[in-house]
């Protein structure tokens, strides 16, 4: 064998060994692509079938619409309408107020939007999308659609928007909703609402709004779409409808708020009318009010700060949250409870000199030379101080609470609106606690508390409650303001407050001597000048709060001349043969109640009679203006739909 | 007269090779209506590529290795020339200079043709030395493959250049290259490679894509996003797949090159792991009956062509495969016989056509 066929056989032999070695290694190449597959496609099927499924499907959620609040005559309130927002989203924009500037060459963005959305943007830094300007007209929304494509991070965006009609009438009772803060929004997934809350943006903040936020908010749905890469919906899988929120009828009667509300004017205080049978309250005054509408989408820095800083603070529930001493109308609960206590009887008289002295005090009456014979009756309709010093003096402060901690003085009416506060009923667990130096509650304080002075410290909704009670004779009924919950689908409602909470056990006739008082201040007393006239029959009683005491605390910020004048108050009840209605009305700084509280009460005793003036009340407070703008939102409502 | 051209058609193809390829086809075909959305165009473009190029596969089949021999030097000259121009002039298409304008003939990428041109020079070169190979034959055989090599690195295409390095490896590894010099090479290569990542050789999208096989989370975007829905989809079908037309990740636009080289993502979704395993298993026939030939072949011209077109076949799938499935980096390396594209299928054809020559010459050359 030639060496080179040696060769030759060699690289043959080579070759073949090579070439098995190849066929190995391809063999173990295709076991190790199996391997994979069988990796893939059988060990991690789930997790990537999982992933081929959220790549694939979309959940949109669907924000349930808002329940609508309405008066106890149907009057809207607050609703709800669609509009054009256009939105941007701060997580992909880098300079904002450049992307600002440029979208403001398309669409005419004002410095309060401007401000507006600086708020939003650093009060809550999301991920989303705020808004910037809010209904768009139809041209704006082509403008910015054309332009998107130079517009990275803007959207336009068809949202609800809620509307408050009325403005600032009424806003202390309605409330508003705002955008969710990160707070609301720990406290929704405490509660496990999460599910409720997708793609609602908005809650309850104040008022109604917050209070019944569960009612009114409904229950989101949702609607899963197949999308594509690009996030371009391809079609609808299946969709779960959102649940509308409950309806509200409120048992304001906005009329009677419009005709209280006006007769304030400028003046700060507080009205609220009972329907005394029911505990509906009719009308419920906080002056000065602030527009709701403002905080809708969002209220920027300039206007926040303007409300929250005014001296006549605009945001204060005065009803609920405004304490203060009752002065004289405080008399006719002090009547009542003399006679229940056994301590007075109707006809017993003093005479008054003037002044009532006691031991090293001396108290003066408000007419020099004093009242002369006082029975119970006259005393409440003049207003007789000396004949309450003798009384206070007389009673057992605890006893004296007992009795009227029964009309809801000092405690929490339970108004169905949040934020009430207690106030404060004096007896001598509450002296001791509050001056531990001076624990003991003297007869000296008695005397001062026995005219509604000294530490009485109630708040506006307590005197209308008690007065509520009185007019009813002892039958007690809850106050609320929202009367019938509405299931929007079904349309079945209930009522908030079908039966009485409680009844007090009054003798009836003591009821009778002091409602025959509160005529008394009517027909010949104290509110003589205010009611002079009047077609129907009414009970009342003034009072003048002295702002000086131990909790004029609230306004020592501002002590200027004007704060330091007294508060007037005025209590009333009507008719008097079986009471429809009772009210309180106060006004802060006032001065004398018969002549800064009572006109008030009239104007709204005066239209609660009349049908007439009641419908007068709205109808003439849209002006050609307001209703070419309503006309023009419809339009625009209709359009966005 | 028909049936004189009829077996002169048929008389050099190797059926049981012709069966399987046009199965593999075929399926492309399949899953190419599908990746396509359910349109024809694609369809009907690449069955006509497809026809063209088993047209010539037939005329490749029809000629004797020693005539397909005669192309070596020739063809040689003119890729690494078509190379060299495309350094100096090609069309720079996403950053790289791959493409060269010829007036007339249209856009061509030069490094196609040294797929099949230096196997070819390697083995016209060793038979040659047919009985006295020493080292120098191998040095030569070296230079022959480093030249294509480098220049393809260049453009810059590291994924062909080394599907070129790879195929004039296999010719002198099936030569008999000494093992000694093979382990010191992948030495020398691991050093070299370790070098050019240290010292930044590579491109930064090479980096990348190495780096998104070990985790593709690393870039969800764009590197890492075809790996991903690659992997989503594959792992999505499961056992049987989705079924034919139903691929959501295919259908929805989530896969990336769904036409082309991840073609294989879209056939896992809808046919799953039996899909997979028919799949591998047509491949694996195709390269054993190409083992076979390679082994049967009566010259070491056709031992060395067959042997390397199969080792080649195998590569291709194995990386296209491998880099869906996410194993090895993205490179831009076509599935066989099943991508879009007639530069790729072309190829293979003509290597199919070599396999068969070898086949089906080798009575007339023993005889």
């Amino acid at each position: 064998m030639s060496a080179e066929l040696r060769n030759y056989d060699q690289e043959l032999f080579w070759f073949q060994r090579r070439l098995s070695l190849a066929a190995v290694l391809v063999v173990i190449g295709f076991l190790i692509l199996l391997g994979r597959f069988v990796y893939l496609q059988v060990i991690q099927h789930k997790h990537f079938a999982t992933l081929a499924e959220a790549n694939r499907i979309d959940t949109q959620p669907e924000a349930p619409n808002r329940g609508i609040i309405t008066d106890r005559n149907g009057v809207v309130l607050a609703s709800n309408y669609s509009a054009y927002t256009l939105e941007m989203n701060p997580q992909k924009i880098a300079d904002l107020d450049a992307a600002i500037d440029e979208v403001s060459k398309i669409v005419e963005i004002s410095a309060r939007d401007r401000r507006r959305f600086k708020r939003l943007y650093d009060e809550f830094r999301t991920n989303d999308s705020l808004p910037l300007k809010s209904r768009l007209t139809d041209e704006e929304v082509a403008r910015v659609a054309a332009n998107r494509y130079r517009l990275p991070g803007v959207e336009i965006k068809a949202r609800l928007f809620r509307q408050y009609p009325f403005g600032e009438l009424a806003s202390h009772v309605v409330g508003y909703i705002g955008r969710i803060s990160q707070g609301e929004k720990e406290r929704i997934e405490q509660q496990g609402l999460t599910a409720s809350y997708k793609g609602s943006d908005y809650i309850g903040k104040r008022g109604i709004e917050l209070s019944y936020e569960k009612e009114l908010h409904g229950s989101a749905g949702s609607t899963e779409v197949e999308v594509d890469a690009n996030r371009r919906v391809v079609r609808v899988l299946s969709r779960k409808p959102s649940v509308v929120g409950n309806n509200l009828q409120l048992s304001l009667d906005i009329r009677l708020q419009k005709i209280a509300e006006d007769a304030f004017g400028s003046k700060r205080g507080a009205l609220i009318a009972i329907e005394p049978g029911s505990g509906d309250v009719l009308a419920f005054v906080s002056k000065p009010g602030y527009d709701p509408n403002l905080f809708v989408d969002g209220i920027d820095t300039e206007s926040w700060d303007a409300l929250r800083d005014s001296p006549d603070k605009p945001m204060l529930n005065r009803p609920l949250q405004g304490g203060y001493p009752p002065g004289s109308i405080y008399k006719p609960f002090m009547a009542l409870m003399a006679q229940e206590l056994g301590v007075r009887t109707a006809s017993q008289t003093i005479n008054d000199p003037g002044f009532f002295r006691l031991g090293a005090g001396h108290w003066r009456d408000d007419k020099d030379g004093g009242h002369g014979i006082v029975d119970m009756v006259k005393s409440i309709a003049i207003s007789c101080d000396t004949y309450y010093y003798q009384l206070a003096s007389e009673l057992d402060i605890d006893d004296w609470a007992g009795f009227m901690k029964q009309f809801g003085f000092g405690q929490k009416t339970g108004i169905d609106i949040d934020g009430e506060l207690p106030g404060i009923l004096p007896n001598r667990e509450w002296k001791a606690k509050r001056f531990p130096k001076d624990p003991k509650l003297h007869v000296g304080d008695q005397v001062s508390l026995g005219i509604g002075q000294g530490f009485n410290t109630f708040t506006p909704m307590q005197m209308a409650y008690a007065t509520a009670v009185l007019a009813n004779r002892g039958v007690a009924f809850k106050p609320h303001l929202v009367k019938r919950v509405q299931d929007a689908r079904t349309g079945e409602s209930r009522l908030t407050q079908p039966s009485p909470a409680y009844t007090i056990p009054l003798k009836q006739a003591h009821v009778d001597v002091v409602l025959k008082g509160m005529e008394g201040v009517v027909t010949g007393g104290t509110g003589r000048t205010a009611f002079l006239n009047a077609k129907y029959t009414s009970g009342g009683k003034t009072g003048t709060a002295q702002v000086f005491g131990l909790r004029g605390g609230e306004y020592k910020a501002s002590q200027i001349a004007e704060r330091l004048r007294d508060h007037a108050w005025y209590i009333a009840l009507a008719p008097m043969d079986r009471p429809t209605i009772a009210l309180v009305a106060f006004v802060e700084n006032g001065g004398f109640g018969a002549e800064a509280a009572a006109p008030i009460a009239r104007k709204v005793l005066d239209a609660y009679f009349d049908p007439a003036l009641l419908d007068a009340a709205i109808r003439k407070s849209v002006s050609p203006a307001e209703a070419l703008a309503s006309a023009s939102l419809q339009r625009e409502v209709k359009r966005a739909r | 007269m028909i049936q004189h051209l009829w077996s002169k058609l048929t008389d050099h193809l190797d059926p049981f090779l012709f069966a399987v390829v046009t199965a593999i086809a075929a399926l492309g075909l399949l899953v190419l209506y599908s990746a396509a959305n359910e349109t024809m165009g694609r369809v009907i473009s690449q069955s006509q590529k497809v026809v063209v190029a088993v047209v010539i596969m037939i005329v490749i089949a029809n000629l004797s290795p020693q005539f397909i021999a005669r192309f070596a030097v020739p063809l040689y000259v003119i890729g690494i020339a078509l190379l060299v121009g495309v350094a100096l002039g090609g069309e720079v298409v996403k950053g790289a200079r791959r493409w060269l304008k010829i007036p007339g003939i249209g856009n061509i990428q030069p490094s196609e043709i040294m797929k099949i041109a230096l196997p070819l020079i390697l083995a016209w070169y060793f038979e040659r030395h047919e009985g006295s190979m020493n080292w120098r034959n191998f040095v030569v055989a070296a230079i022959l493959v480093v030249i294509p090599f480098g220049l393809v690195v260049r453009q810059p295409d590291l994924g062909t250049a080394l599907l070129i390095g790879a195929s004039g490896f296999y010719v002198l590894f099936l030569a008999g290259l000494d093992w000694r010099i093979i382990v010191s090479g992948a030495i020398l290569s691991a050093i070299a490679f370790a070098a050019a990542w240290e010292f930044n050789w590579l491109h930064d999208y090479q980096k990348e894509r190495i780096l998104t096989v070990i985790n593709p989370q690393l870039d969800t975007q764009d590197a890492g996003w075809h790996t991903i829905q690659a992997a989503i989809a594959i792992g999505s079908g499961g056992l049987f797949g989705k079924g034919w037309l139903n691929g959501t990740q295919t259908h929805l636009e989530f896969l990336p090159e769904k036409h082309t080289d991840f073609i294989f993502a879209v056939y896992g979704e809808e046919f799953g792991l039996v899909g997979g395993i028919v799949l591998v298993l047509l491949y694996l026939l195709f390269i054993g009956r190409c083992f076979v030939i390679a082994a049967n072949a009566s010259t070491l011209f056709g031992r060395l062509m067959a042997g390397t077109m199969a080792l080649l076949f195998f590569t291709y799938a194995f990386v296209n495969i491998g880099m869906v499935t996410g194993i090895l980096p993205v490179v831009g390396v076509p599935l066989p016989f099943m991508s879009f594209g007639g530069t790729a299928l072309m190829t293979l054809f003509i290597a199919v056509g070599i396999m068969m020559s070898v086949q089906s010459h080798r009575k007339l050359v023993n005889s």
